[in-house]
């Protein structure tokens, strides 16, 4: 078959790739070069001015940027580590049970089907200041916190939500633990290794390339961070959003802003389409890096395939 | 390998060196489980809680009781009879249904040449497939919102629907990682029957990918029904077109005492994903696997 002209096979690649290309061009590259010339304007949708470096000048003294920055920050430092290393536990678990496998696996990773918004609403109602998990708390004698209503509170609450939906890493990390050979296991265990040792000498290197590229890819979900967080804003503090009616994001006391909310408030709330325009490049930059990162992996990942 | 000869097997036949090896099985076996038990009370806890919230009356629902004091099942016919539910039922299906089938008739030819043609630029457009997954949506939104808006078509969810013609990034990536698996020797021996292009991805190709498309559509399916930016970001001003989670978002603030209301409109948009599942739940599994690269 190698016979077959390459110049050929390009053409016909080209064909069957048509819709993405024109797809890519579209909603893609076009943006993005448009999203950098807007970035240099003053743009609310009908009148278009040329500010030069104004927007980006603001940028330097916007203080919810260093909010945002610092709360993603927050995200990146602890829930993302949490919700991989419980992943990583469950997993391990569910591989050393002996009976009701199926069933604890299927009821793990139920919550992590329960669409976004409708979690983050059951949170918010389970953590208001007397809800049930403080009536619970109360039990035992402990004066649970306003969850959602306080800032230093709110990021937890919320990684308490990331962890209760963690069924997708805990799959994927199920099936590299099952791939893990068994006889190593046994080996190790005539050797005289514990669980630990076993763990961090035969587990960890096994199903190093897995937790390398669940890492980074929920870095990336941690930059996007942006349903969970607006969600919970609006439902605790009330706030519709609807026309008419204005909503600052970030509630309790920013706590809980984000980048892409800024954003999205910039441009599309605030109509400031230049301003947006950078704080979106911004939001570009960063992802970009850890997207390389991850490329770099799936590079090294088929070079080992071909 | 080595390990394997060296290793001396477990040796059933001969009676475990009685007891203390079999009481030390014993105790993992409950120790292991007991985790289990506790961690299967913190998963399904918050959705018991949610339960019993909505079916208890406007009044108990605002106190600490737990338990309800009477079981009113006709909460979940009030939040149909007192939100527009079933419009945004409608429209989330709308959206989910055609973005998905949309999908696949884009993304499927396009994973498909990704996955058997030789071509210059086939990796770099592989890694631009992957860069497009995993860049925020934001950061290209203000140009594409103007592009929609001068069709007049923002504050509907054709802008959501019909990028779905031009294939899914994330669609096209898992494809892609599925058809790479199916051996070559088939699609050859199709060629040299003289099939053509299209024959062979229609004969050969789609029957053997059959697992990988249903576990791309589900995923689609699901990302729509769950979506929130897309339709926060389109259809905000016009409540018509509304979607389950934009509705179920602002729920709480248009029955803000109701609590127990709001946990069965919950519910609702939860209980269709989870129907949805129990009935794919090995193709969803196997796809999500399928996420995680394997090296």
């Amino acid at each position: 078959m190698r016979a077959r002209p390459k110049r050929r096979e390009g053409l016909r690649a080209l064909l069957w790739l048509s819709p993405w290309i024109a797809g890519f061009s579209i909603f893609f590259a076009y943006p993005l070069a448009s999203t950098v010339y807007f970035s240099f304007t003053n743009y609310n949708m009908f009148t278009l001015e040329f500010v030069g470096l104004d927007n980006w000048r603001y940028l330097l003294q916007d203080d919810r940027v260093w909010v945002s920055a610092k709360n993603t920050l927050w995200l990146v430092v602890f829930m993302v580590p949490a919700q991989v290393v419980f992943s990583i536990g469950v997993a391990q678990l569910l591989t050393k049970l002996k009976t009701g496998v199926g069933f604890f696996r299927t009821l793990f990773y139920l919550p992590t089907l329960v669409p976004m918004v409708a979690g983050t609403v059951a949170f918010v109602f389970l953590l208001n200041p007397v809800g049930p998990v403080n009536q619970i708390l109360s039990w035992v004698g402990i004066a649970g916190p306003d969850w959602f209503g306080d800032p230093s509170w709110s990021k937890p609450s919320l990684t308490a939500l990331a962890v209760w939906g963690c069924g997708n890493t805990m799959v994927i990390f199920l099936a590299a633990l099952l791939d893990v050979p068994k006889h190593m296991y046994e080996a190790a265990a005539i050797d005289g290794a514990g669980a630990w040792r076993q763990f961090r000498s035969i587990t960890l290197p096994t199903i190093a390339p897995v937790l390398m590229f669940s890492l980074v890819t929920a870095v990336i979900y941690a930059l996007q961070y942006f349903t969970q967080a607006m969600i919970a804003s609006r439902v605790a503090s009330g706030a519709t959003d609807s026309a008419g009616s204005s909503f600052t994001p970030g509630y309790p006391e920013g706590s809980l802003l984000t980048l892409p909310q800024w954003f999205f408030h910039a441009a599309f709330r605030d109509s400031n389409m230049g301003y947006g325009s950078v704080l979106a490049l911004l939001l570009f930059a960063t992802s970009m890096i850890f997207t390389l990162i991850l490329l770099r992996q799936f590079r090294k990942a088929e070079e080992v395939h071909s | 390998m080595s390990t394997t000869l060296t290793a001396p097997r477990r040796s059933r036949a001969l009676p475990a060196p009685a007891t203390g090896a079999r009481r030390r099985r014993v105790l993992h076996w409950i120790a292991t489980h007991a985790i289990a038990v506790a961690l299967a009370i913190m998963f399904a806890g918050p959705v018991v809680l949610v339960g019993l919230t909505a079916l208890m009356t406007d009044e108990q629902a605002l106190t600490t009781n737990l338990w309800p004091e009477s079981w009113n099942w006709s909460n979940f016919a009030d939040v149909f009879a007192k939100s527009h539910l079933l419009t945004w039922t409608l429209n989330t299906l709308m959206y989910a249904g055609l973005g998905t089938l949309f999908m696949l008739v884009s993304s499927i030819p396009v994973a498909y040449a990704l996955a058997r043609f030789r071509f210059r630029g086939r990796k770099l457009a592989f890694l631009l497939v992957i860069t497009t997954m995993m860049l925020p949506p934001q950061v290209v939104a203000v140009p594409i919102y103007l592009i929609w808006a001068r069709f007049g078509l923002t504050e509907t969810l054709w802008p959501l629907i019909l990028p779905m013609l031009l294939g899914d990034a994330f669609s096209i990536f898992l494809l892609r990682q599925f058809l790479l698996t199916i051996p070559r020797e088939y699609t050859d021996a199709a060629r040299v029957d003289g099939c053509s292009d299209f024959r062979t991805l229609v004969r050969v190709i789609l029957p053997m990918a059959r697992p990988a498309i249903a576990a791309v559509a589900l995923f689609q399916f699901f990302y729509c029904w769950n979506d929130y930016y897309g339709p926060l970001l389109y259809t905000w001003i016009n409540q018509d077109n509304w979607t389950l989670s934009l509705g179920l978002s602002t729920f709480k603030a248009f029955h803000s005492v109701q609590w127990n209301l709001t946990m069965a409109a919950t519910l609702l948009v939860t209980a269709p994903v989870i129907i949805v599942f129990f009935f794919a739940q090995r193709v969803f599994i196997e796809g999500v696997t399928l996420t995680g690269v394997k090296g």
